[in-house]
């Protein structure tokens, strides 16, 4: 059976329906979950996609973290199921506690949507198995939010526990250590700002995102 | 002065008000009049020069007057696509007129029950050595960044042009595509006595009162222009919240999707007073307004300005009594305010026998009428106005100033150089990709998307959409100017392997109480009518904004047009820009232009760099033209289909002429072209559509196939190494060629002090 993969709908997330084509297209088998939702009984990943979850007021994540669906996000991650966070999921997702660090205002103070190359800097996350070490992708960039930050002791512990998982090539808004995504210390939840459901076709420029995505599916398979 | 006077009213109109309500308006009626009868509402200058444009054609599904222009784009689905302008407010405020634009026009995509799938943005400034033109630019892009990313729609594309006649009065035009099921279109239509009129969205405040009356519909006079108005009209400019607008349109999806809905309507312009008098005028029927239903943002407000507020993200959903429980319920789920705030009633029977739809305004159902006037006398019965029109006096010596004739070659390097300008600053802040199915998105000749979205039937079609404008051509020949713009489009759309099926226009002039002005206005509507006959294309919506002008000059005149293209089969990308070290480059189309001139320089960028705005525009020959753009859209529209093809890059040769089109190509390329010519500095920075730069991998076999479809064409050389040569005119290598076109805009935005 293939995966089920939650795609976590806030009011104001705009990638929902991007990330359910992609996850599909892949072929898992993705559903919408309202934010106002307490469980996630019965799927095997959620992916907590791109956009403005409550308008991003106050600041981007904030408002979010405080929704129904963030407990079963939490217990659902506690129970080793992959959780992906694309952009704004990303940002949700330090503001809940479930990734280290902070995403701030890229440096220049402007939304950038752009074609970015990440390299592949540890493969021990859900996202990033199927991927080979240094192996460099081209997935599109689409933040106003996107410089990541930490103090230094939760840098070096990223570092000592390989959870920076990919770094961007040219560092496009100011990230820590050209920092693209991260995992938790078990690797099965992740962050990252570039959008790989934007980049799983030819026609529309990239195809490089599969690899992520796959790595995504297969793992939620694995657990289930 | 006079309460009609202060609200916009001129005395005739008085007059016709007291003559349709056979008694003196009361204060609150006469502010209806006001916003309703204003020119931004009731296009009264403009209405009686539209109705010469062809509005009819295949594949039409809704023409003009509706909230958007609605097309058949096969496979059961159906594109709506509406232009309008937000130029006032962001004079003004530019990050909230500009965000306000973008919401505004959202919604009157969804209106029609389509999904907003991509906006465009038309964008005209003075020129960026000024640091309020840099102000406005920064404020103008941030706002639709702002807005249009949060919001979740992708912003495709647009245009940016610099002229100190947008000095004081800049340009925000606004363009949006939607796609819908044929079965869920819907129209703004109230009917069925005893239903509800559902207010859904935002609180009503006192933002935007009087925007289209007193912003919309009157120029900036003052002294120095916009500045010594700013602080007077500010209070009038509205202010958006995506987050609110986004909730809304799930919302609004969703009811239309389940039928909850008998009739839709977005407030814009004039608010609560146009939505109801509307809807209602369009069903035959009447409507009573409980002002005090309306969920208000502060305390006291009066009935008029509950009436005419331009509250952003607000909708009006007629509904039946039966299913306003499960509005109610949906709208909790989206937490999107719903209240009821009026009913359909029966219309009256007048003194002569006649069935009229009243509208009326109280202080409660059961209470107090505060107003009562016929719904439709608000909503059509403006009166029009067949201005007075003048050519202008200077025009003729304007035409005989010709650069064509006596502007010096000059440096054509240091030329093309300066014409060279890369928008990615601005585009670059924008989301262009939402809904994966960006297959061309900004900075090339016309978008390009999968004709895919949530809810629609499945389809390997495409739809391309470009906006396109040349107010220098417009100057010299309005008539000329418009026909070459809808050419231009046509030939951009050709570039994507599109089809045009459809145009909207947005027809930016200047005070319409100026002859000259009407002239030009007249003018344009004739260039358009006739090339949009002559291609065989309907116009099936567009915007008129007056009043463009500052301290007493008008703008140029600045027609906006968005064309419509369909591309059959979809599943591989057009060729682009990017040529390969060894392909031909060829020149195809007509080599000189139709007119005088065989390539005029009127209206080019060239001459404009130089200070020369006078001379004169190519005709169109539009059978000519239309052999040479189909024959590049089939052999594009092939490659999209997954055909192989030895065509391997594609440029319209537009602005900045045949010296910039090749640049720019080599520029994306990274590979050089050296040209044998002979060309003159004529032929390289003449401006006229119907000519397109392509590069092959089997030049014979390419010209075989232009000989057979009797198009022109000409080999300009092998593309290779790394400098642009047109000798002994133009010599510049690539890099010096790539660095000046992606640092231009930047630099001029944010210059060294």
């Amino acid at each position: 059976m293939s995966a089920r993969i939650a795609i976590v709908v806030f009011p104001g997330s705009n990638c929902e329906y991007d990330a359910l084509d992609a996850v599909n297209a892949l072929g898992a088998t993705a559903q919408f979950v309202w934010h106002s939702e307490t469980s996630l009984d019965g799927f095997d990943g959620a992916v907590l996609p791109g956009g403005f979850a409550h308008g991003d007021y106050l600041r981007p994540g904030a408002i979010a973290r405080f929704s129904p669906v963030m407990s079963a996000v939490q217990s659902f991650a506690q129970a080793g199921n992959p959780v992906l966070g694309i952009c704004n999921g990303f940002q949700v997702l330090t503001e809940a506690g479930l990734l280290p660090g902070a995403l701030q205002k890229n440096r220049g103070l402007t939304f950038i949507s752009r074609s970015c190359t990440v390299s592949v800097t540890s493969t021990r996350s859900v996202l990033t198995r199927s991927a080979k070490l240094a192996q460099e992708l081209s997935i599109p960039i689409n933040h106003f939010s996107g410089s990541y930050t930490c103090d230094d002791a939760t840098y070096e512990q990223l570092v000592a526990r390989d959870q920076i998982v990919l770094r961007y090539r040219e560092n496009p808004n100011g990230s820590r250590d050209d920092i693209a995504a991260v995992c938790n210390e078990v690797g099965n939840v992740v962050g990252l700002m570039p959008h790989p459901e934007r980049a799983v076709s030819a026609l529309l420029g990239s195809e490089d995102g599969r690899v992520l995505l796959d790595g995504f599916i297969a793992a939620s398979q694995l657990v289930s | 002065m006079p309460l009609h006077r202060a609200l916009g009213l001129s005395d005739s109109e008085l007059d016709l008000i007291k003559g349709v309500l056979g008694r003196e308006p009361n204060p609150l009626e006469l502010a209806l009049y006001g916003v309703m009868w204003s020119e931004h509402c009731s296009y009264k200058s403009s209405r009686i020069h539209l109705r010469r444009l062809p509005t009819e054609g295949p594949g039409v599904l809704v023409g003009p007057g509706e909230n958007a222009g609605v097309m058949d784009a096969g496979d059961n689905i159906a594109v709506a696509i509406r232009i309008e302008s937000h130029n006032h407010p962001s004079a003004i405020e530019p990050y909230q007129g500009a965000a306000t634009g973008v919401g505004g026009i959202l919604r009157d995509i969804f209106t029609m029950g389509a999904r907003p799938l991509a906006v465009m943005d038309p964008l005209f400034f003075g020129e960026l050595s000024d640091a309020r033109q840099r102000w406005l630019v920064e404020g103008v892009v941030s706002g639709i960044s702002g807005y249009g990313n949060s919001v979740g729609v992708p912003t495709i594309g647009g245009e940016l042009t610099f002229d100190d006649c947008y000095a004081s009065n800049p340009l925000v035009n606004v363009l949006c595509v939607g796609a819908l099921p044929v079965q869920r279109l819907v129209l703004g239509i109230a009917s069925g006595v005893g239903n509800l009129a559902v207010l859904l969205g935002s609180s009503t405040g006192r933002d935007g009162i009087g925007g289209v009356s007193v912003l919309a519909s009157a120029g900036f006079s003052g002294e120095d222009g916009a500045a010594s108005l700013d602080d007077a009209k500010r209070p009038s400019v509205q202010v958006g919240d995506p987050y609110e607008e986004k909730r809304l349109i799930e919302a609004c999806l969703e009811m239309l999707d389940r039928g909850l809905v008998v009739g839709i309507q977005d407030l814009g312009g004039a608010g609560l007073v146009c939505a109801t008098s509307e809807t209602a005028a369009r069903g035959g029927v009447g409507m009573d307004v409980d002002v005090s239903a309306v969920a208000l943002r502060e305390a006291g407000m009066a009935p008029y300005e509950i009436m005419t507020s331009e509250s952003q993200e607000r909708m009006l959903a007629i509904v039946t009594p039966e299913g306003w429980p499960a509005v109610k319920a949906l709208c909790d789920k989206w937490e999107v305010r719903a209240s009821v705030v009026g009913r359909v009633t029966d219309p009256e029977t007048n003194a002569h026998g006649e069935s009229v739809g009243m509208l009326r305004i109280r202080d409660g159902f059961d209470g107090e009428i505060l107003a009562s006037v016929p719904a439709a006398s608000l909503a059509d019965d403006a009166p029009l106005y067949d201005r007075e029109k003048r050519r202008p006096a200077d025009l003729d010596f304007i035409n005989s100033d010709d650069p064509t004739v006596n502007e010096p070659v000059g440096s054509p390097n240091d030329d093309l150089l300066a014409l060279l300008v890369d928008p990615a600053w601005v585009y670059d802040q924008y989301d262009s990709q939402l809904f994966l199915n960006t297959v061309v998105g900004p900075g090339h000749d016309a978008a390009l998307l999968r004709l895919a979205g949530p809810g629609l039937p499945a389809s390997e079609r495409g739809i391309a959409i470009t906006t396109d404008s040349n107010p220098r051509w417009c100057a010299l020949d309005p008539r000329a100017g418009t026909a070459l713009t809808l050419a231009e489009g046509v030939a951009n759309l050709a570039c994507v392997g599109a089809t045009a099926i459809a145009v909207v226009n947005c027809l930016n002039f200047g005070n319409p109480e100026h002859p000259e002005v009407m002239w030009q206005l007249s003018e344009t509507i004739d260039g358009l009518g006739d090339a949009c006959r002559a291609l065989g294309l309907p116009v099936i919506g567009g915007n008129v904004s007056l009043y463009n002008e500052s301290a007493g000059r008008d703008i140029d005149p600045t027609p906006v047009l968005g064309v419509l293209g369909l591309v059959e089969k979809l599943i591989s990308p057009p060729p682009g820009w990017q040529w390969r070290s060894g392909d031909s480059v060829v020149l195809l189309g007509t080599r000189e232009a139709v007119g005088a001139q065989p390539f005029p320089l009127g209206g080019t960028q060239w001459a404009t760099r130089r200070g020369r705005r006078g001379g004169l525009v190519a005709g169109l020959d539009a059978a000519d033209f239309s052999r040479t753009a189909h024959w590049v859209t089939s052999e594009v529209a092939q490659i999209c289909a997954g055909e192989e093809s030895d065509l391997t890059a594609v440029h319209d040769v537009g602005s900045g002429g045949l010296a910039a089109a090749i640049a720019e190509m080599a520029s994306e390329s990274g590979i050089g072209l050296e040209s044998s010519g002979p060309f003159s500095h004529l032929e390289l920075f003449s401006e006229f559509p119907g000519r397109f730069v392509v590069a092959t991998s089997n030049v014979d076999a390419l010209l075989a196939r232009a000989r057979n479809a009797n198009v022109a064409a000409v080999v300009l050389g092998v593309a290779g190494g790394e400098r642009v040569t047109f000798a002994p005119l133009i010599d510049l290598e690539i890099d010096v060629i790539r660095s000046r076109r992606s640092r231009a805009l930047d630099e001029s935005l944010h210059p060294v002090a």
